[in-house]
């Protein structure tokens, strides 16, 4: 079953193209890797994806229950309630936010009681926070950052500040999970351990990821299909296997001859 | 209601009820006098607006200063009830209600367009709201322009204390919800608050209203406590005097408000007596605490009894 | 016809000391993203220096324009290192506030040394009425109106064609980098001040002159509303500053002339929030997304 269509996706900046006419297809419980050289358009296009950017031209389509829904230029809260959220390439988590409330915060559009009822403190406050309270630690835990939990977020050392964006973006309850850029500045080990983290929450959470990354090692490993991006188009995707011999691909990141 | 009774909230109560026998006492044998208790009645007013300011700015992040426009909209609802309906304390609780229902309005009205904008705009643009408020008020028939009204003394000090209580247990158990939560992330990151699916237009509409409601009910009891309310007493150095509570004590800290509305009360009646130099003392020191303290007193510390009780049990920990 | 350009004339008085008061206001935030709210003071403080050149010391009108500019030139820096300095690297509302407390100690230490009444200006420029067509126009509004010219293309000469002005328009764009290109930061930044602080104290001269009449409290409202025309016309570009400042006069003018008096602020209130939420960058100005 196709979750995630795009067709004929374009982004003008003024008169540059940062992506231009791309197309892509992707299957429920897929992992996608999107790679190309710096400035092909990577971030721009999960931009798009996710609706911080209105596309200039093109269609995206996402699986909601079933029927395919026009997303392009919906607002990014609107298409995360959708069951799309995603992580940032340069860290955003809340800084000044405990651990606990980073992920809690994501879990909000559950939250079933009203405004009313918190500042009156109704049951339904003191029910509901409890089970959030429950669900955030359980996905702490999965992330490994359940001793962590009064820390501020801006208090984490590095490798561990990426884990909880990804336990931030699974507490939004996404059908699929965009990673932009999870390895960065992270060492072999922390690189390795956060390959099993993805494969274990792809499983745990029966999602569709879709992630940018620079190690290719990682991206070859790991994900099913590759989509490259050079100049803002798509110019090859399929398996790894047949990404690595790709002769357009070589000539992108080599340059030609 | 079982969730209510637990050691914390004793704490708080018994902190409330202590702090209105003290009061009363003091008041009884002669220590707090008419003077002592007028400064009492203007920190305590000074705090639910220097609370309802907070959670715009310092929870939420969102850089208003127009805030005393929605102080006058309670004074002068407050007031003009009292002069058409009924000069009781039941006349300027009825004024109080429909301040707070027009400051809400307007201050929807107020929030949909500027809450767009960021930083030094936002301030820029409710400056400006606020003074438009203002001016309106100055050119209505009914609010009897820039001579104002003068009203009888329907407030007492019980009221104030009542309604300090009641505003900051309303604003503290906002923050402290899923809502407060959303409005602490607009202040963070509002591009990854959307990206978690926040509505962020919606919480900083939210704040901004729930603010410029007990805004107004600070208005509404300054205007019962104090006899004269006019137009020129709330320009936009009146939400900038509510600013500079709210920095010195630390954005983003309740008790850092308290502590600032009370210590600038104080500071302001201990200045009195060299009026001459009052404002420059006062400009002096605002330059003194951004430069060596920009933080405030408290940060965004909060005391809570919950951290007293980690302490202490650590300290017991550390002897045992 | 004759009653609307007699508006627009003396629209163009009034802003043009608004347009004088707007440079400071935009420089200042184009170059370190300070509202320097204490910008209005010292336009005041020209007024006062203005006063006491002339009442009190004897000086014609021109040597006491050069002294006003001269020293607020001298207070803009001077508040600029102790009060702004350490503050650089402090958050936007750090500043603000920092900049409305000297905003007052400005104004009360003015109404300690002067006393808080009202100072009659003398009249040290002839002020005779010339009528054309039904118009009237005196001389006073033509030298305003030519000494603002004057100095806005002074100003522009110095911002297009000097070192200093070249360093100003570096550092407003990056001043990390043209630190690291060997410009002097901390004396641009007093460039900018002084410079800025010498029109406001030409604003204040010319003011205390138009209007005979000054007191310590008069910098607060123009001071908004000079910033008011500095983001009208894009905060940070400055033909914007000018631009505005002549908007913001005329139709404050016309706001008066036509309708009530008591409206005139709210009217240019009213514009600020249309400008900022239809084009927040002000007319002149691009709006710019925050990058992801």
């Amino acid at each position: 079953m196709t979750v995630l269509k795009v067709s004929g996706l374009t982004k003008n900046f003024g008169g540059l193209a940062a992506v231009s006419n791309v197309n892509l297809e992707i299957e429920e419980r897929e992992l996608i890797g999107l790679i190309g050289p710096n400035g092909a358009g990577k971030t721009t296009l999960f931009n798009l994806l996710t609706g911080v950017y209105d596309p200039s031209e093109g269609k995206i389509e996402l699986n909601v229950d079933g029927t395919m829904k026009s997303i392009g230029g919906l607002k990014p809260y609107v298409i995360t309630g959708l069951g799309l959220a995603r992580t940032f390439q340069n860290i955003r988590l809340f800084k000044n936010m405990t651990v606990l409330d980073n992920v809690k915060l994501a879990m909000n559009k559950s939250v079933s009681y009203s405004t009313l009822a918190a500042i009156l403190r109704l049951p339904s406050y003191y029910r509901e926070e409890q089970r959030v309270l429950e669900e955030a630690v359980k996905l702490l835990e999965v992330v490994g950052l359940a001793e962590k939990q009064t820390t501020l977020a801006k208090n984490l050392p590095y490798g561990q500040q990426r884990k909880l964006e990804i336990a931030r973006a699974l507490a939004a309850k996404p059908k699929i999970l965009f990673l932009d850029e999870p390895a960065a500045g992270m060492n072999p080990q922390e690189t390795t351990e956060l390959t099993e983290l993805i494969h274990q929450i792809k499983e745990q959470f029966n999602l569709t990821v879709v992630l940018i990354e620079h190690d290719m090692s990682l991206v070859m490993k790991i994900c099913e299909r590759i989509y490259v991006l050079d100049y803002g188009k798509c110019i090859a995707h399929g398996t790894p296997e047949a990404i690595k011999n790709n002769r357009r691909v070589i000539e992108a990141y080599l340059g030609e001859d | 209601m079982k969730n209510l009774l637990n050691k914390k909230n004793a704490c708080w109560l018994v902190l409330i009820a202590g702090s209105y026998g003290l009061i009363s006492l003091l008041i009884s044998v002669g220590v707090i006098n008419n003077v002592y208790l007028t400064v009492l009645m203007t920190i305590g007013i000074n705090i639910i607006l220097a609370i309802s300011l907070n959670l715009i700015i310092g929870v939420t992040g969102q850089f208003s200063l127009g805030h005393a426009g929605f102080m006058i909209i309670g004074a002068y609802c407050a007031g003009v009830a009292v002069k058409q309906f009924s000069a009781s304390l039941g006349g300027i609780l009825l004024g109080m209600l429909i301040g707070i229902v027009i400051s809400g309005a307007v201050a929807l009205i107020v929030a949909i367009p500027t809450l767009r904008l960021r930083g030094d705009y936002l301030a820029i643009a409710t400056l400006g709201f606020g003074e438009i408020i203002r001016i309106i008020i100055l050119n209505m028939k009914i609010t009897n322009g820039a001579a104002g009204l003068i009203l009888p003394k329907l407030i007492d000090w019980q009221v104030i204390f009542a309604a300090v209580v009641i505003c900051t247990i309303i604003i503290l158990n906002f923050c402290r919800s899923a809502q407060g939560r959303a409005c602490i992330s607009v202040r963070e990151d509002e591009i990854a608050a959307e990206a978690m699916g926040i509505n962020t237009t919606k919480y900083k509409i939210m704040a901004f209203v729930l603010g410029a409601m007990i805004a107004s009910v600070a208005g509404a009891l300054y205007a019962g406590a104090f006899y004269v309310i006019k137009p020129e007493m709330f320009t936009f150095n009146k939400s900038i005097d509510i600013l500079v509570l709210v920095v010195f004590g630390g954005m983003g800290s309740f008790t850092g408000s308290f502590i600032a509305a009370g210590v600038i009360g104080v500071l302001n009646t201990v200045l009195q007596q060299f009026s001459d130099i009052r404002m420059i003392l006062y400009g002096l020191m605002l330059v003194g605490i951004m430069i060596f303290r920009p933080s405030g007193l408290l940060g965004t510390k909060e005391f809570t009894f919950s951290n007293l009780f980690e302490r202490f049990g650590k300290r017991k920990e550390a002897r045992g | 016809m004759t009653q609307f350009l007699q508006q627009l004339i003396n629209g163009l008085s009034l802003g043009s000391i608004y347009a004088l008061i707007a440079l400071g206001y935009t420089m200042v935030y184009g170059i370190i993203k300070l509202i320097n709210f204490a910008h209005g003071d010292i336009y005041m403080l020209g007024a006062y220096i203005g006063f006491i050149c002339t009442a009190q010391l004897g000086m014609g009108f021109f040597p006491a324009l050069a002294a006003a500019m001269g020293i607020c030139a001298l207070i803009g820096v001077i508040i600029e290192r102790i009060a702004y300095k350490p503050l650089r690297n402090a958050t936007r509302i750090t500043a603000l506030i920092t900049a409305i407390g000297v905003s007052y100690f400005l104004e009360a230490s003015t109404q300690k040394v002067m006393g808080t009444g009202v100072k009659t200006f003398p009249q040290v420029l002839a002020n005779q009425k010339i009528m054309i067509g039904g118009v009237m126009i005196t001389t006073q509004q033509i030298a305003i109106f030519a000494i603002t010219i004057g100095l806005m293309l002074l100003l522009q000469f110095i911002v297009r064609k000097t070192k200093v002005g070249r360093a100003m328009r570096a550092v407003s764009v990056d001043a990390d980098a043209a630190r690291l290109m060997g410009v002097n930061v901390d004396m641009t930044i007093s460039y900018t001040f002084a410079i800025g602080s010498a029109l406001a104290g030409a604003a204040g001269v010319l003011v205390g002159l138009y209007y005979n009449s000054i007191n310590p409290l008069m910098g607060m409202l123009p001071g908004v509303k000079a910033f008011i025309a500095a983001v009208f016309g894009g905060i940070g570009i400055i033909p914007g500053a000018m631009f505005g400042g002549f908007f913001i006069g005329i139709v404050e003018t016309l706001v008066s002339g036509y309708g009530s008096s008591l409206y005139k602020d709210a009217v240019v209130y009213i514009i600020l929030i249309i400008i900022l939420v239809v084009k927040p960058a002000g007319l002149l100005g691009k709006n710019v997304k925050e990058k992801v």
